[in-house]
Parts: structure tokens; C-alpha cells; sequence
């Protein structure tokens, strides 16, 4: 008799497991018309805008919800490839959004949503008198780097070798929010971050440089073609690219793409 | 009593559970195995990147276990056979890093360690050493989340021994610290290598604390878990093929050192 009780409580997890697993979201199903959560894949970068911009959607679009994954672009395009849920990506580079439309990831063609310029990021009143891209490779000068992997690091290669500069950083970190944190915490003396992180940083001041321009990252959007609630993925995306959502974006730092 | 081993039926509501069990941690490691780019692997192995990632990691791991051993085991010892105030909350204490996630033991360690923390301003200041972006500090970091492991496997050996050997010891005029090295040592020897093996094998999967306090740099502080990460940036084959390696190495490695000192059944 407790065996058989036992027996079936066990079913009756798996089961529940199974289903929990199976479909998480099973309390919100995606209606035809948007409404429901819609999963949204971005770059580290756009933590703060996006974050804002979400606020703002559900508050225009009562009912609606939008959750986010922030973190490495081409993390979060391995991630999709292997089927992730996911209803929209947006990439720090359009080399990382290749990943995902070479996999036939994507539906439509990915629209340039913003574009980004790095800058070197100093503690406010800039101990280490960082002037230029040059000056980091002074002795002493402790520098944390995106690693090349990721779009940031790629453009901080990019540049530095436009300049002409050497240097060999403290630190190749995961993301840019990760050089950021070294920076912040005091270990390093500067990062090649975008100039968005540093607006979006309190204490931290920007120093512009002219490689810079050599080196500006577009920010791809698209939808996801295995998105649950592609409606939903839409009007997000129809949203953050509205005038009202540029001027978040451009608020935060990035400049409006070419023609826009 | 004598022990009786007779072979019975299996009770469904054990055999379901662990198979199950069993499965969800066999799986994973299954999926890595057929996943793996099993034509190209010669090439991938050879790469220079790899071979640095892995001697660090085995270097670091392997300096982070001495450390541990070396101040693991007396406070294991304290905390078992000393009584002293407050010794629970130590005790508790020793463990934090064990719930703690890594990533914020990292940044505990840079408060502490780093250019600006209590004692690493003063290193910097004094020796002008620096600890973070440091191979040291990929040991530091691996020795504060394994440590634990240690300690409470010598700790539950030494409360597992019994004491009268040491007090037999000093009843024939051995002092406290002869008593430890001749003594108890020998009687928890097995329990050490139990813990040394654990707190090696933490050591050598550390990722979140290395990455916070150490950053990430090839050949100085870019360990095995660290180059599986970034590879995943980019190229999720060469990820399998690094954690590979690190599974491959690492279990040849425990099960070598098991057969040796802890003993198979």
C-alpha cells in the first residue's frame, strides 16, 4: 500500500518536474496580440537603457512584460544557437548578429538599432592624467581590457592598433561590465569601455580619443524566429526604436544610426 | 552484530529516485562526449592556449591544496579537539565560503587583497606587491573557496578518532605538539588525503572567484574554467574541447589519487 503511494507521489513529480521544465511560462501564455512576457537577449552594454526602456513598455502597454538577459554578445549568441528562449537579440556588433542569422536564428534581417564609441574610463579627476590611447601603455598604468571575443574587446583592438599602441592589460575580462568593475573597484587605473558605461557609472569620468572613430560598434536588433511570442517581440522592438526609445538610447549615451 | 549482505530485490521507490539521479548527472557529461569534434580534437589539443590554460591550472590548483593543507589542518585540529569561546561560530564561519558565491567571495577578496583593501594597500605600499592580475592571486582565490573542503573533512576525521591514543601519548610525556605530528597526524592521515583530493578538485574547477579577483589574462591568470568561458564567446567547440581536457585530466587524476591514499571499496 506505501509503496504504491510512494509510487505514484514519484510519478506525480516527475511529471510536475517534466512540465516545469517543459514550459516554464505556462501561467502566461502569449496571446496572438502581444501580451505576455517577451524574453529579451542584449548586450551588457545595454543593461541601463534596456532596463529603462522596459519600464517604459509595460507602463505604455499595461499587461505587457518584458524580461531581460543581459550579458556577452556573442555568450548570449551561443546561447540562441543552442535554443535559448528567446524572442528578441540585440548585439553589441554585427559580427556577433551573424552568428545568430547564419544559423537561420533570426527572423527578417536585423535592423542597426544604435551605435556605440569606446572611450578610456578613469576614476573622476583622472589620478593617472590618462590623456590618450598612447598613454596606457606607460609603465605603471594598470589597463583592463574587454577580451577579444567579445565586441567590446574586438573595437579595443581595433583601435589600439589604429593608434599604433602596445600594451599589454592587467586584465582581459568577460564583458564590458566586468572591465568596468575592475575600474570601479580600484584595481585598474583605466578601461576601453564604451562611453555609455561611463554615463551610466557614477564616479567615473571619460576620456575621448580620435582611434575611437575607427572603431564604432552598430547595435543589431532583431526578432528570433523560435520566438514564443514573435507579437510581443514585435511591438518591443517597434518601441525601442520609436523616437521616444531613441531618445532613451541616445540619452544614455549612444549615437541614432546613419539615416535614422 | 555481523553484517549481513543478502541480495534482495531493490525497492522500486530507491531505484526510480537514484537512476534518476544518476541520469541527471551522467547526462550532461554524455552530452559534452557527443558533442565533441572528435576529427578536429588532435588539432584543438595542440593549440598553444590550451597547454598554457591547463599547467596553470594544474599549478595553481595544486599550490592552493599545500596552502590549504598547511593552515586547513591545524584549524581542523582546533576545531575539533580544542574547546574554546564562540568555537560554533567558528566553526560556522570556516564554512561561509562553501555558501557564499564565488563571484562575491572575488570581490571579499579585493576589499581585502586588492590595491585598495585593508591589507593589500598596505602590501602595496610596503613590498609593492600587488596581489589581483597576479598567478598568486589565482591561488589565493582557489585556496579561500576550497579550504573549506578541507577543513571539514579533517575536522570529521579527527572527531572520528579516538582520543585515547593521544592521551596515551601524553601520558608517557609527549607534549601537545609531538602528540599532533606523531600521533594524530597518522591516525587522520587517510582523512587529510580525502580532504586534500576535495579541496584539489574545487581548486581546479574555480571559476567565479578567479575571474573577480584575478581577471583573466593567458598565461597568468587565464585557468581552464576561465579559457572554457570565453571560448563559449565564441566558439562552443573549442569550449567541449577545453572541458574535455579538464574533465579528462582531472578525473585520471582523482581516481589515481584515490585507488593510492583514500582507499576503494
Amino acid at each position: 500500500m506505501t509503496v504504491r503511494w510512494i509510487r505514484a507521489a514519484l510519478a506525480g513529480a516527475l511529471v510536475a518536474a517534466l512540465g516545469l521544465t517543459g514550459c516554464g511560462d505556462a501561467d502566461a501564455p502569449a496571446g496572438p496580440d502581444g501580451a505576455g512576457p517577451v524574453t529579451v537577449f542584449a548586450a551588457a552594454s545595454l543593461t541601463e537603457s534596456f532596463t529603462r526602456l522596459g519600464k517604459d513598455y509595460e507602463a505604455a502597454h499595461p499587461g505587457r512584460t518584458v524580461r531581460f538577459n543581459f550579458g556577452g554578445s556573442s555568450g548570449l549568441a551561443t546561447q540562441i544557437t543552442q535554443g535559448a528562449p528567446a524572442d528578441v537579440f540585440a548585439a553589441a556588433s554585427p559580427a556577433t548578429m551573424k552568428t545568430v542569422t547564419d544559423a537561420g536564428d533570426a527572423a527578417g534581417e536585423p535592423a542597426v538599432l544604435v551605435r556605440n564609441q569606446l572611450v578610456v574610463a578613469v576614476p573622476r579627476g583622472n589620478p593617472a592624467r590618462v590623456g590618450g590611447l598612447a598613454d596606457l601603455a606607460r609603465p605603471g598604468v594598470k589597463v583592463a581590457l574587454c577580451a577579444e571575443q567579445v565586441p567590446c574587446g574586438a573595437a579595443a583592438r581595433t583601435a589600439l592598433d589604429a593608434a599604433g599602441v602596445r600594451l599589454t592589460p592587467a586584465t582581459l575580462e568577460q564583458d564590458v561590465k566586468g572591465a568596468l568593475a575592475k575600474l570601479r573597484l580600484g584595481e585598474v587605473d583605466a578601461a576601453l569601455v564604451y562611453r555609455t558605461d561611463v554615463r551610466a557609472a557614477p564616479g567615473l569620468d571619460a576620456v575621448e580619443f580620435p582611434e575611437s572613430a575607427r572603431a564604432v560598434n552598430d547595435y543589431p536588433i532583431v526578432v528570433l524566429r523560435a520566438a514564443a511570442n514573435s507579437a510581443g517581440a514585435r511591438a518591443f522592438v517597434d518601441f525601442v526604436r520609436s523616437d521616444a526609445g531613441l531618445a532613451v538610447l541616445t540619452a544614455a549615451g549612444f549615437q541614432a544610426p546613419p539615416g535614422a | 552484530m555481523s553484517r549481513t549482505v543478502r541480495r534482495q530485490r531493490v525497492p522500486i521507490a530507491l531505484l526510480v529516485p537514484a537512476g534518476l539521479g544518476l541520469a541527471f548527472l551522467v547526462l550532461p557529461l554524455a552530452g559534452l562526449l557527443l558533442r565533441a569534434p572528435w576529427t578536429t580534437l588532435p588539432g584543438r589539443l595542440t593549440e598553444p592556449g590550451v597547454l598554457t590554460a591547463l599547467r596553470l591550472s594544474l599549478v595553481t590548483a595544486t599550490v592552493a591544496t599545500l596552502l590549504c593543507v598547511a593552515l586547513g589542518v591545524p584549524l581542523a585540529w582546533l576545531l575539533a579537539r580544542v574547546e574554546f569561546p564562540g568555537r560554533r561560530l567558528v566553526r560556522a564561519l570556516v564554512t561561509v565560503p562553501l555558501v557564499l558565491p564565488p563571484v562575491v567571495g572575488g570581490v571579499a577578496l579585493l576589499l581585502v587583497f586588492g590595491r585598495r583593501g585593508l591589507i593589500g594597500s598596505w602590501l602595496d605600499e610596503t613590498f609593492g606587491v600587488t596581489l589581483p592580475f597576479t598567478t598568486a592571486g589565482v591561488v589565493l582565490a582557489e585556496a579561500f573557496v576550497a579550504m573549506p573542503f578541507l577543513v571539514i573533512a579533517v575536522e570529521g576525521a579527527l572527531r572520528g578518532a579516538d582520543p585515547r591514543y593521544e592521551e596515551a601519548a601524553a601520558t608517557l610525556g609527549a607534549g601537545r605538539f609531538t602528540t599532533f605530528t606523531r600521533v594524530t597526524l597518522p591516525l587522520v592521515a587517510p582523512g587529510v588525503a580525502a580532504g586534500a583530493v576535495l579541496c584539489w578538485a574545487r581548486a581546479l574547477g574555480e571559476f567565479g572567484a578567479t575571474i573577480t579577483f584575478a581577471g583573466n589574462y593567458p598565461g597568468r591568470t587565464q585557468t581552464m574554467p576561465l579559457a572554457v568561458y570565453l571560448a563559449l564567446e565564441t566558439d562552443l567547440q573549442a569550449a567541449i574541447v577545453l572541458s574535455l581536457i579538464l574533465l579528462t585530466v582531472s578525473v585520471v587524476i582523482l581516481a589515481a589519487l584515490r585507488d593510492k591514499w583514500v582507499g576503494s571499496t
